[in-house]
């Protein structure tokens, strides 16, 4: 397998709520893109946002300030 | 010439259908992984979900439910979010979608029903609700106009009397979604049921429900969700609660594109319109002798809906005729409407129904005034 680095990697209960992010972060120029779920984060599946570690506070407080919905804040190993 | 668009809106925005034709050259199963195949299907699903909560004014679009139509949604609705035991008021104007889940909840649940009824004009007011509210009374199941007439339910007035009175507000808007503007805040509703291939101008199987932020509406079917895979029941978050299964994405983006045209056009010209080509229609026929019409052309709001006797003639006779001799596609019989029909005295007769969408035109309108004055000259 490639190379693995720690990286920012953002869950939610449901499709819509990753597609709402999806969106809100396209249109407001933030970082990251959506993955399938990684197993350490919930063995399902699903979507995550997954985005470089540093990009951890601007795209949280983003998604404060806009009362977005999300599961849960990991940080995970992934190529 | 089509006028059955109550039934169906047959011509649809050519958008509508290369949006189809795109979708199923491209599209992936939404909520089903990450590539792009199924996140360009995850995206347009999301899009109309928002789009949709736009133009109803709901404030969640995760609150958007997708199904296949307007019954699929009543089903979901009433069957979810009524308690067993509850008293339900509804109206003599409803479509057995609203009325067949409710007289199952009588059979199955001891639910108890009171209906609103229609005075001989086809019109319901607001006040017949409050008169009917008990100490039991849980809930309003509402259309916004009736399939039959175009008549149309001051559903604003319904709702502040659901607020005023703690009831959940459930809204049949088949025939008035893409037509009359709706706005879930202003007008209290709880939970409203729409389909997305009539006056929305989308594919058939295609329709949702909108459900305001706290009502609560039980799962109706388990199944593959997207999400959660390991846990035993339906994940319990909208909008999976209630999508179990693949969605409809080659429809949903048909829908998608339609949301897109009436945005465009705007919903006011489109009700300017149909409610112009339904009176030029009622203005052309309403002299003819013999002639019998149920819709109330007077009132301040209605749909492009105009139905009509001739004489005695059996409203199918007619109907076949129009169809036959002039190749007008109108709907007779009872439009699975039978309270409506018990209460405008027409259950024997039926009606004809012609129904105009913002794809008909004054040539047409003409044309069908004329088969009419021709029809009752025989």
């Amino acid at each position: 397998m490639r190379e693995k680095t720690l990286q920012l990697v953002i869950s939610f209960s449901s499709t819509a709520h990753a597609m709402a992010v999806e969106k809100y972060c396209l249109e407001h120029d933030l970082p990251g893109r959506l993955i399938p779920v990684p197993k350490e984060v919930t063995a399902g599946c699903g979507l995550a946002w997954k985005a470089a570690l540093s990009e951890k506070e601007i795209l949280l407080e983003a998604f404060e300030k806009e009362n977005i919905t999300y599961d849960g804040v990991y940080e995970v190993l992934l190529r | 010439m089509y006028f059955d668009n109550a039934a169906t809106t047959r011509m649809k925005p050519q958008c509508v259908i290369d949006a189809v034709c795109d979708a199923m050259t491209s599209m992936g199963n939404a909520s089903r992984g990450a590539h792009g195949s199924a996140l360009s299907a995850s995206r347009v699903v999301y899009h109309t979900r928002a789009k949709l909560a736009e133009m109803f004014h709901c404030k969640r679009p995760d609150h958007v439910i997708l199904t296949m139509n307007a019954t699929e949604s009543l089903n979901i609705a009433i069957r979810g979010a009524i308690a067993p035991g509850s008293h339900v008021i509804t109206t003599q104007m409803e479509h057995n979608s609203v009325l067949r889940p409710l007289y199952l909840l009588e059979k199955e649940k001891d639910v108890t029903l009171s209906f609103v009824k229609a005075d001989k004009g086809g019109n319901v007011k607001p006040e017949q609700f409050e008169e009917l509210i008990t100490p039991q009374t849980k809930a309003i199941v509402c259309t916004h106009a009736s399939n039959l007439t175009g008549n149309v339910v001051d559903i604003e007035a319904v709702g502040a009397i659901c607020k005023r009175h703690g009831l959940l507000f459930i809204v049949d808007a088949s025939q008035t979604t893409g037509v009359l503007p709706i706005d879930m805040e202003r007008m209290n509703i709880d939970i409203l049921c729409f389909t997305g291939h009539k006056g929305l101008m989308g594919p058939q199987g295609t329709g949702g429900m909108c459900i305001r932020e706290g009502v609560e509406v039980e799962v109706f079917k388990c199944g593959g969700s997207g999400v959660h895979s390991y846990d035993k029941e339906q994940p319990r978050d909208y909008p999976t609660r209630l999508e179990a299964g693949t969605l409809n994405g080659h429809g949903i983006a048909g829908l998608y594109a339609a949301l897109n045209y009436i945005e465009e056009v705007g919903i006011s010209a489109i009700e300017q319109k149909e409610n112009s080509l339904a009176m030029r229609f009622y203005e052309g026929i309403r002299h003819i002798d013999g002639i019998r019409i149920y819709s109330d052309m007077k009132a301040k709001q209605h749909t492009g809906v105009v139905a009509l006797n001739i004489r005695d003639y059996d409203s199918a006779m007619v109907a076949d005729a129009l169809s036959e001799d002039y190749d007008m596609a109108t709907r007779a019989g009872a439009h699975c409407a039978p309270l409506m029909h018990q209460a405008l005295g027409t259950t024997e007769q039926g009606a004809v129904r012609f129904s105009f969408s913002w794809f008909n035109t004054e040539e047409e309108v003409d044309a069908a005034i004329a088969a009419i004055r021709e029809l009752a000259e025989e």
